[in-house]
Formats: C-alpha cells, sequence, structure tokens
C-alpha cells in the first residue's frame, strides 16, 4: 500500500491541506457490510446486511435502539460504534430528564459529530473507525442523517454506507425523487432493492443476513408497534412478508457489476471477515 | 443592631460579633470554637422579596399577573420591579419570593434561550419543558440544601395546548386550570376556583382580565406586602405579551368606622 | 515551497530554517479550496453569504446549513474543514455565554473575535494538535454598529468592510471592492451577495450549489437569522440574470 509521509499522525496536515489519517478512517467504514436509510414524508427507516464468521457464529449486530424515537445502523467497527451510540443513549435520557422531551434528532448527530472532530485534531487519538445512518422523529418530522469518522453529518433523503455502498448509492439516486410520497411498504421494498446492489455476485437477502429497523405508523406486515410509531427493529421471520415483496433482478448475473461503476476496490476474500482493531 | 430587618429588636448574639465590635483578644471567634458554627450555613430567608402571582387558564391561553412591588422585611422598598419574564416565544414565567434568586434564574433561562436560539434548527423550548428545566434546577438546589428561595408560576401555549403549572424552592411541582403563590395561595386560589373551574374553555380574554383584576384587588386590600401597581401576562397561540404596570381602584372608606387597633382610642 | 519533505514541516510546533510554520500553511491550503464565503458590512448591518457545494443530490435542501449562530446577534461561517467550523462555531457560543454571564451584556463583536483568535492561535503552538483547517468569517451588529472579522487558521483576525474567503475570494474582492458598501442597506446587500456568489460560482459551474445567506440589521429585530425565503428568492432572480446579461 502507498505510503506517504504526511500520513502516520492525525495532527498532521499533508501540504495539500488534507489528513490522511481520517481519510483512512473513512476507509474502515467501507470495510463493515452495507446499510441503507430512507425516508419519506412519514416514515424513516434503515436496512443492513449483517454478516456472519461462519456456520456455527451468529450474525453481528447492525443496527441499535437509541430511545423510543431514535435508532441507528452501523458501519465499521462495532466497538466503536457501541462507544459512541452509549453516548447518545445518555444525550437522549439527559434531554428526557432536564427538558421531558424527546432529543431532537439533529441536536444528536451533532453531538457525536463534535466528538468525532476532536478526535481528528488532538494527538494521542484516532479518528473513529465508524459510520453511522441515524433514522428518528421529532417535531419536524421524521428524518435521515449520515455521521462519518471526519466529524460531518448530513441530512439526507436516502444514503448508504459500507462495502460496495456506491451500488446502493446508484440505485438510490435514481429513485430518490419517488420516496417523500411512498407507503412504508413501498418504501422497504426500495431500500431492500438498494441493499441487494451491494451483495457479492451468489449471495442474496434472506432473514438471517437482513435487519430492518423502522420509525413511524406500524405496517400492514406488523405487530404490537405502540402508536407513536417507535423505532423498532425487524429481524428474522417478520421480514419475510417484506423479503417477498421484492422484484427479482432482470440478468441477475451480470446485473450486479454493471449496476457498479465506482464499486469500492476491495480484495473480495475479505468480503465475509468483519474488521479486526489490529489491522 | 445588623442588617437583616427580621433580627432588629431581637436580643443580641454575642457568641457572634458580625462587625468585629471586640478587641481582638476577645473577640469569640479567637475562643473554643463551637461545632455547630464551623458547618457551613446557607441561605435560611430570603431578603428582598415579592409577594403572590397569579395565573389562570382562559379560553385562548394563559393569564398571569403580579404586581411591581419588592419588600425588604415589612418595608415597601423597590415599587417597579417586573415580577413576570417572557421566556422565548411560548411562556411567560411569574415569580414570587427572593427577587436576587429570581435574577439569578432569568439569567439561567436567558441562557438556555440564547442557547436554543442558537442552534437555528426548528426546535424551540416551550412551557412543559421550561418547566421541567426549572424544577430539575429547584429540586437540585434543594438536594444541596441550597434552595432558590422562589415559588414560580410558568405558563404558555405551544402547538396549540395551553400549560400550567407551578414550581417552588423544594422542587415541589403541581399543575391546575389556576394557580396562585404566596399569600395568594390562601386568598386569591378559592376565589379563583370558583370563577373559572370549570369555564377554561369559554371564558374571554376580558372576563380573565376581570377575574384577575378583582382577586388582585382583594389581595391588595388583604396582603400587608402587596401594591396597588401590577402588569398582567397574556399568552396566547399568538405569543406572550406583558401589560404596562396599572393601578388599582381601591377605596378606604370603610376604614374610618373600624374599631379595636389603630392611631384611634375608642 | 522548497522547505516540503524536508521534516521542518511535520509539527505546528516546528519552524523551518527559515522560519516559517509550514503546518499553519498547510492548514491554509485546505481553506483556499472550499466553497466561497462572503461577508458585507453595510450602514445599517452584516450579510454573511454562502455557497454551499453539494456533494449529492440525496442531500435535503436546506436543512445542511453553513452559517451558524454563536449568539442572538452574532453569525458566522468558516471555510474548510466542516467539522472544525462546528468546532469554532460551539467554542464561539460559549465565549459569547462566558461574556454575557461575566457582564450582562451582549458580547462585542471586536471581543469575541480577539477571544476565538486566541483560541486558534493556540492550536498553531503544540505538537500535539493541528491547527484549524478554517478560516471563519464573524460578523454582528453591537454596540458600535455593523461589525465583520475574519480570523485565519494562524489565530489573526482583521476587521473588513468586505470579505472573501474559499475558492472564489479573488473575483468576490474585485466585486466587492466596487461596491460602496458604507452606503448599502442590508436589503440592498442581500441582492449584491446574492450576485457576488452566483458569479464566482461561473468557475465551477458543473457542481450544484445552494446559496446560503443570514443577515442582521434594521429588519431584523437585533437577531442574526436566516434572510427569509421571498427575499433569497429574489435576490437569486436577480443574480441569474445580472450573469445572463453578462454574457450577452
Amino acid at each position: 500500500m502507498f505510503r506517504n509521509t504526511y500520513d502516520s499522525d492525525n495532527t498532521v496536515f499533508s501540504p495539500q491541506g488534507r489528513l490522511h489519517q481520517v481519510e483512512y478512517a473513512l476507509e474502515a467504514v467501507k470495510q463493515g457490510s452495507a446499510a441503507v436509510g430512507l425516508r419519506s414524508k412519514t416514515h424513516s427507516i434503515l436496512l443492513a446486511l449483517k454478516r456472519s464468521t461462519g456456520e456455527l457464529a451468529s450474525y453481528q449486530q447492525k443496527m441499535f435502539r437509541i430511545d423510543d424515537h431514535v435508532g441507528i445502523a452501523i458501519a465499521g467497527l462495532t466497538s466503536d460504534a457501541r462507544v459512541l451510540s452509549n453516548f447518545m443513549r445518555q444525550q437522549a435520557m439527559s434531554e428526557r430528564m432536564v427538558f421531558n422531551r424527546p432529543v431532537p434528532v439533529n441536536r444528536l448527530v451533532s453531538a457525536i459529530a463534535d466528538k468525532a472532530q476532536w478526535n481528528t485534531q488532538e494527538y494521542g487519538r484516532r479518528p473513529y473507525g465508524v459510520g453511522f445512518l441515524v433514522i428518528g422523529q421529532d417535531q419536524l418530522g421524521p428524518h435521515l442523517y449520515e455521521f462519518s469518522p471526519s466529524g460531518n453529518s448530513y441530512e439526507y433523503y436516502a444514503m448508504s454506507i459500507g462495502a460496495r455502498s456506491q451500488s446502493a448509492k446508484t440505485y438510490l439516486e435514481k429513485h430518490y425523487e419517488s420516496f417523500m410520497d411512498s407507503n412504508l411498504e413501498d418504501l422497504i421494498r426500495h431500500g431492500l432493492h438498494a441493499l441487494r446492489e451491494t451483495l457479492q455476485q451468489d449471495k442474496e437477502l434472506t432473514i438471517n443476513n437482513t435487519s430492518i429497523g423502522i420509525v413511524g405508523p406500524a405496517s400492514e406486515h406488523e405487530k404490537n408497534v405502540p402508536p407513536g410509531g417507535d423505532f423498532r427493529i425487524l429481524e428474522g421471520e417478520v421480514i419475510e412478508p417484506f423479503l417477498k415483496t421484492m422484484i427479482p433482478k432482470e440478468g441477475a448475473e451480470s446485473g450486479t457489476a454493471a449496476a457498479a461503476p465506482a464499486a469500492d476496490p476491495q480484495p473480495p476474500a475479505a468480503g465475509d471477515e468483519d474488521v479486526q482493531m489490529g489491522e | 443592631m445588623d442588617h437583616f430587618p427580621t433580627n432588629w429588636g431581637r436580643p443580641r448574639n454575642d457568641a457572634f460579633d458580625a462587625y468585629a465590635t471586640f478587641p481582638i483578644h476577645q473577640r469569640p471567634s479567637n475562643g473554643p470554637k463551637d461545632a455547630f458554627s464551623q458547618g457551613v450555613q446557607r441561605t435560611q430567608q430570603p431578603i428582598v422579596t415579592g409577594t403572590s402571582v397569579l395565573a389562570i387558564k382562559f379560553k385562548d391561553g394563559i393569564m398571569m399577573a403580579a404586581d411591581n412591588l419588592a419588600s425588604y422585611g415589612s418595608l415597601a422598598r423597590f415599587k417597579d420591579v417586573q415580577r413576570l419574564q417572557p421566556v422565548g416565544e411560548y411562556t411567560v414565567i411569574g415569580a414570587g419570593g427572593d427577587m436576587s434568586d429570581f435574577q439569578y434564574i432569568q439569567s439561567l433561562l436567558d441562557d438556555l434561550v440564547v442557547e436554543e436560539f442558537t442552534n437555528q434548527d426548528g426546535h424551540g423550548l416551550g412551557p412543559k419543558e421550561i418547566h421541567e428545566y426549572l424544577s430539575q434546577v429547584m429540586y437540585g438546589r434543594r438536594t444541596k440544601i441550597n434552595p432558590l428561595w422562589n415559588s414560580i408560576l410558568v405558563g404558555g401555549v405551544k402547538d396549540g395546548q395551553r400549560f400550567l403549572a407551578y414550581v417552588d424552592l423544594l422542587g415541589t411541582t403541581y399543575s391546575a386550570s389556576t394557580l396562585a403563590t404566596g399569600y395568594g395561595a390562601y386568598i386569591a386560589q378559592p376565589l379563583l376556583r370558583r370563577a373559572v373551574e370549570g369555564r377554561e374553555d369559554t371564558l374571554t380574554q376580558e372576563e380573565a382580565t376581570k377575574i384577575i383584576e378583582d382577586c388582585m384587588r382583594v389581595l391588595f386590600y388583604r396582603d400587608a406586602r402587596s401594591l396597588n401597581k401590577y402588569q398582567i401576562a397574556t399568552i396566547t397561540a399568538s405569543g406572550a405579551s406583558i401589560s404596562d404596570s396599572k393601578a388599582l381602584e381601591t377605596s378606604w372608606g370603610f376604614a374610618e368606622g373600624i374599631r379595636g387597633y389603630g392611631a384611634q382610642t375608642q | 515551497m522548497t522547505s516540503i519533505g524536508t521534516g521542518y514541516d511535520l509539527s505546528a510546533s516546528t519552524y523551518s530554517p527559515d522560519g516559517r510554520i509550514f503546518q499553519v500553511e498547510y492548514a491554509n491550503k485546505a481553506v483556499e479550496n472550499s466553497g466561497t464565503i462572503i461577508g458585507l458590512r453595510v450602514k445599517d448591518g452584516v450579510v454573511i453569504a454562502v455557497e454551499n457545494l453539494v456533494h449529492s443530490k440525496l442531500l435535503m435542501p436546506g436543512a445542511n446549513r453553513r452559517i451558524q449562530t454563536a449568539d442572538r446577534h452574532v453569525g458566522l461561517a468558516s471555510a474548510g474543514f466542516l467539522a472544525d467550523g462546528r468546532h469554532i462555531a460551539n467554542r464561539a457560543r460559549e465565549e459569547a455565554a462566558n461574556h454575557r454571564d461575566t457582564y450582562r451584556t451582549p458580547v462585542p463583536l471586536k471581543t469575541l473575535a480577539g477571544r476565538l483568535g486566541l483560541y486558534i492561535q493556540a492550536y498553531t503552538l503544540y505538537s500535539s494538535v493541528r491547527p484549524f483547517g478554517i478560516s471563519t468569517v464573524v460578523g454582528a451588529v453591537d454596540k458600535d454598529g455593523p461589525a465583520l472579522y475574519v480570523i485565519e487558521p494562524s489565530g489573526v483576525f482583521y476587521g473588513y468592510h468586505g470579505a472573501a474567503i474559499g475558492k472564489g475570494r479573488q473575483l468576490a474582492k474585485t466585486e466587492l471592492e466596487k461596491l460602496k458598501l458604507a452606503e448599502l442597506s442590508t436589503r440592498e446587500a442581500v441582492t449584491e451577495a446574492a450576485r457576488i456568489i452566483y458569479a464566482v460560482h461561473e468557475d465551477s459551474k458543473e457542481k450544484e450549489f445552494e446559496l446560503e445567506m443570514s443577515w442582521i440589521g434594521d429588519e431584523t429585530d437585533g437577531l442574526f437569522v436566516p434572510v427569509p425565503k421571498d427575499l433569497r428568492e429574489e435576490a437569486e432572480r436577480k443574480a441569474k440574470e445580472a450573469i445572463e446579461g453578462d454574457f450577452e
């Protein structure tokens, strides 16, 4: 791999004014499996692809509940994600305690973004190696945000992060104009189609490797959702009806490569391994 | 003699030499110390005080009133004090009790409002949030045995919802369609309840003003720490406004006929 | 920069043999490639305008603002790293709040800019931190009237009538110099600011951008707030007309 003088330390600018350590941290996000987020006028949803290290192992956890009204999907170092999600939970709880209200989602995202910025400026730290998609609903309706290790955060109509997320992004850019007025079932179908673009050649979405996170009123396929439409994670058999709504791809063999002009340059062999901290 | 009005005319406590009137070797503080005197002693009583605050719900929102007096003991020390304060776009608070503590609370809330403003994200603090915040501050301080010596009413309208609640120096909170603090809790509250309860959704602004004015008049007759100058805050869906000071119409002709105390001999 | 790669450019706490601090100069590079930001100090107020480059069409329009608010009367915008800009905005809020708690009066912009300058300068002293990769435009109306400053990664700050930072700063400065800033009203300044941002964007036309403007002046009740939608759209319409006029 290419090395240069200015990349070993996050407190050093390169002559071009870049921070190589931060850019490498953004690469760590791309090592994790993909997550996709979309929103309509009524709902925000997350979809994520779970990896398993082998037949005897369980699948990884890709989504975390932060509060009744907020949830996240992650890509990158899971242990970093747990630290940050813990912080988000504390922020959400203290907002409930001090002001008796659900924390505005944008402020929650800004809080972790500000935290991440510190790690790009002080010696002896490393930037976080994880990216989030954050969904939530507050006084202003549903939201979808992306958080990244550089300390940036943005609000999107739809977004994807993680391995081969560019393919999902291409799908989302093609269809996003219809999302705002979609119902929940259509939104999830679009999400599954986008997530499918990130799969390797011979893989497909199953009830085992797919997680769906939702905020907003219940779908016809869901039971026991509180009237407020709290954040919930669907996994296992309950996602079967959603998987069935997917429209099979035309020419499944060649389709993936064609739809992914700028797929991440990543060795396929490493695809099923989760990232280790030491690497 | 010291500057605490409540101590005036009482026997002097020679164990405490407030103004260092003893020669150094005789000073009480040089002697063996009383274990209690080593302890920390914090606010024991309010100093400059405001009296009652009244508030009711009416058809379009909340109406609140407080007079303009800040007393120093029984002395009517400051007669131009505003005890009603708008907080953000949707809320007004009114405070009785220690006025310097109230000024401190105002600065806390001002910081909060600026912080909220600088976020510029479309989220704003409503009366519910401000009341919760205040109750946490008040309870936190009382738990440190260092209370902010106030009783406060928080009223407002946000997202079509009226809100009216109380919080005091102990962190006690409650909510009702009529509220009164201080002396008003004894004198005005029964009158307010009779006039308002069950009619919260039909009372007009004029009727509400009349009810408040009548109660302020009764309080001025009965409460020796009150003033006939007061302000009314009205909070509706279109925002909060606080009136200029108004004077109460009162008549003291009946005092002629009162016998039994005062200057007259029979 | 002949000393690049000689080892004298790896730390903010190291001078090169000819007395330069390269890390601070490199930080300036991060500023130079950013979207253009301009500030106009006029008769009764201040306008800040940003060429907010849109890196994806999936972004929510209007939701990702670059102009921040530090106090009721103070606004700021940073060119360079977005996250560093948020850091300095948070610091500005703290400084403004501290001043208000201490003196019970709104912070004068000169004081605030000075405090921020000290803060940013401290990040050029140590090898354990990097300098800020931002230049910041701060504007306000305070007790002495309208004020506008720019703080650079080195910590130096100057007051301006019109300021421009980021990629299109040269052209923007030329355009600003043509204006009689001291005679404009804030409402007129909004139109001029929109025109200048649209003009400097001509060089990178292939990229999408959002025009973002905030102001404080006689019309804003002492508050630093986003320019109302109808006025902004009106200014954008005029800006587009002016540019088309140039081509004819």
